[in-house]
């Protein structure tokens, strides 16, 4: 925990995320709906949804910002993460759908579909649900990446390909015969673990598993970069040909980060899908993928806390603009993005820095082993 | 400045391991005939150079003679388009990537120093020690005593003790190369390929530098290439000249300082 002292902003955002997470419930269960410190179910949600981004951008970070691979198809991991709760939550509506069918989801029963596929079995059980929230897009990462990093694709070539791979994720969920809802996707939740998705006391409770979980991810992240893990990592990041003559199998490394990183953004899909009701193909579009590297970047890329400011902002900022100008949006994260790499190139995490400590470096492990 | 080099090594003259390097023979590097073109153009042309267990061995040669890709080739770095590498008797390094060669224990220290500009002293030298290397145990690893003493060892024989913390980036060019040394004698390599490591030193880090290497000598085996003649006469025992990709002589340093093809090589190239 030396790293708080190390870095104040550390301790700072992590205040804040705390604050958020037990004050905002805290508040719901104690004032009735007519208080004024009462806050609305869609304001409860739309700040679950920005932890879920700050979630996804953290995650981003790790795998860009310390081992340098600029991922960008890492919405595809948050999209797998989703459907795998999307899955469990179809199976919890049962005879409540419009077709009453106990076992098949409406749209299988729609589709003329007699049983269940395959690999549907076990979602109704929310442990091996949450399981597949991490193995599925654990896998896909695991293989992806083994193919790609042994191969030693690296730089504009893998974030290409990364790319397509999302890309086609969408082509393929599009599909009503994936068995995965086609375009409509999965949604009509009606609870979670047997509690109404729709009541207010899920949302709180929602909130606030989102901002733990938060919590110890970016705990768990600034533990893996202070560990020699991520020192090798940072290594692989600057020379990676380098490493491999001190006997380091730098794909394996860049394949475990890639992978944990993978997991995590599959956790803030799961976490994701009940706050907003729905999980459908658009996730897998490119264009999400992008839009993370953009978070990312306005907030500070290898700070991992510049990954959460940056999330939170950029999306509260799309909050904001596209309810004022729903056509300026994109123009704004373009100009954004373009500001940011020409002026700012550390972020806003490296603005803060520039003002309060003129010498502080990016290479933030602070603290020296003996 | 005396220099105390205490890079233990269990000197296990039994029967060698299964994968250990099995040097009963004799030399500890055979390379035969040996090629490698770029492009047409042939860089090592059927080259056959033998390393003995604990020598120091001095590689000269003009520019692009092919000192360097000689070190790419003995590393996993370039492939060869014929000939046979081994380590020991029994190590074929043609099958093997490179970091399997570095644990096997070849280590080297490149041309052009690199050392990680955003991590410290302290932490380059750490990522060199000679440890778990896999993923997992990197993640949990924790220096012991002993290996945080061995650091503290090493830092102090490169001279860089009051730097520790400081990032590599910003050492002078002299100091990258000693970093880079030490990031060498922290993997505890069998075998020390060193590519001109005195290029940016000041005279004094010269004479050190040639102390430190013939400290190391006979526990370790070492490849020097060097332009710099006054320091490779000041720690050659044994020269072998480079020249178009071949070795054009061996000898002592006299012998191939006075062999008239050399002189040719050298004033004509
Ligand atoms: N990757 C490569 N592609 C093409 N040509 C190469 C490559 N590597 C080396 N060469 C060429 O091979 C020749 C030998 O190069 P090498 O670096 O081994 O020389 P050297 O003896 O180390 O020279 P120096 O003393 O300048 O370091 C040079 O002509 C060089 O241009
Ligand atoms: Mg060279």
């Amino acid at each position: 925990m030396n790293f708080l002292k190390q870095d104040k902003t550390y301790a700072s955002v992590l205040m804040a995320l705390a604050a958020v997470t037990l004050i905002i419930p805290f508040c719901n269960l104690i004032t009735s709906a007519d208080s004024p410190l009462h806050f609305s179910a869609y304001s409860v949600s739309l700040i679950g949804k920005y932890l879920c981004f700050a979630l996804l951008g953290l995650s981003l970070d790790m795998v860009w910002g310390y081992a340098g691979i600029l991922v960008l198809g890492q919405g595809a991991f948050f999209a797998l993460g989703g459907y795998a709760m999307g899955m469990y939550l179809m199976r919890q509506i049962g005879t409540r759908g419009v077709y009453g069918n106990p076992e098949l989801p409406d749209f299988m029963v729609f589709l003329n579909w007699s049983e269940l596929p395959w690999y549907w079995y076990g979602f109704e059980n929310f442990g091996f649900a949450m399981l597949m929230v991490f193995l599925a897009p654990g896998i896909l990462a695991f293989v992806f990446g083994w193919l790609a990093f042994r191969s030693r694709v690296t730089g504009v070539y893998l974030s290409i390909i990364t790319q397509a791979l999302t890309y086609a994720l969408l082509l393929a969920f599009f599909r009503n015969e994936m068995g995965f809802g086609g375009n409509n996707g999965l949604t009509d939740f009606k609870d979670i673990l047997g509690f109404n998705i729709q009541s207010e006391a899920v949302r709180s409770m929602m909130l606030l598993l989102t901002g733990s979980s938060l919590i110890g991810a970016l705990l768990l992240c600034r533990w893996i970069v202070g560990s020699k893990l991520g020192r090798v990592v940072t290594a692989i990041r600057d020379q990676e040909s380098r490493v491999r003559f001190l006997g380091y199998r730098v794909e394996l490394f860049k394949l475990w980060v890639f992978v944990f990183a993978a997991m995590l953004a599959g956790l803030a899909g799961a976490l994701y899908v009940p706050q907003v009701g729905i999980i459908n193909p658009s996730e897998f579009s490119p264009l999400n993928s992008l839009e993370i590297v953009i978070w990312v970047a306005v907030g500070g890329r290898g700070t991992l806390y510049g990954a959460i400011i940056g999330a939170v902002l950029v999306n509260y900022a799309k909050t904001v603009l596209t309810g004022l100008m729903p056509d300026a949006w994109l123009f704004c994260l373009g100009g954004a993005f373009i500001l940011v790499t020409l002026l700012l190139p550390d972020g806003i995490v490296g603005l803060l820095h520039r003002r309060i400590k003129p010498n502080l470096t990016l290479n933030a492990s602070g603290e020296q082993p003996a | 400045m005396m220099i105390t080099a205490n890079i233990t090594q269990e000197s296990g003259a039994s029967l060698p391991l299964d994968g250990e390097v099995d040097t009963r023979h004799g030399p500890i590097l055979y390379l035969e005939d040996v090629s490698v073109s770029f492009d047409g153009f042939r860089a090592l042309n059927h080259l056959s150079l033998y390393i003995d267990d604990g020598e120091l061995r001095c590689l000269i040669g003009p520019n692009g003679a092919g000192k360097t890709t000689l070190m790419d080739v003995i590393t996993g770095k370039t492939r060869p388009d014929t000939g046979e590498v081994f380590f020991g008797q029994t190590i074929d390094l043609l099958k093997m990537d490179e970091p399997a060669i570095a644990q096997a224990g070849i280590c080297r220290k490149f041309q052009k120093p690199s050392v990680f500009d955003a991590l410290t002293v302290f932490e380059n030298l750490e990522l060199a020690l000679k440890t778990d290397k896999r993923t997992w145990p990197t993640l949990f690893s924790k220096l012991n005593g002993e290996q945080c003493e061995r650091i503290q060892e090493v830092m102090l024989l490169i001279g860089l003790a009051g730097l520790k913390n400081q990032l590599a980036g910003i050492l002078s060019h002299g100091q990258k190369q000693w970093l880079e040394i030490g990031m060498l004698l922290m993997q505890e390599p069998k075998v020390m390929l060193v590519d001109e490591p005195i290029a940016g030193m000041t005279h004094q880090e010269v004479e050190r530098t040639a102390e430190l290497l013939l400290s190391l000598q006979g526990r370790h085996s070492i490849v020097v290439v060097e332009h710099d003649m006054e320091f490779v006469r000041s720690i050659a025992r044994k020269v072998t000249v480079l020249h178009e990709g071949s070795v054009l002589t061996e000898g002592s340093m006299d012998e191939v300082q006075n062999d008239p093809r050399v002189i040719q090589v050298y004033l004509g190239g």
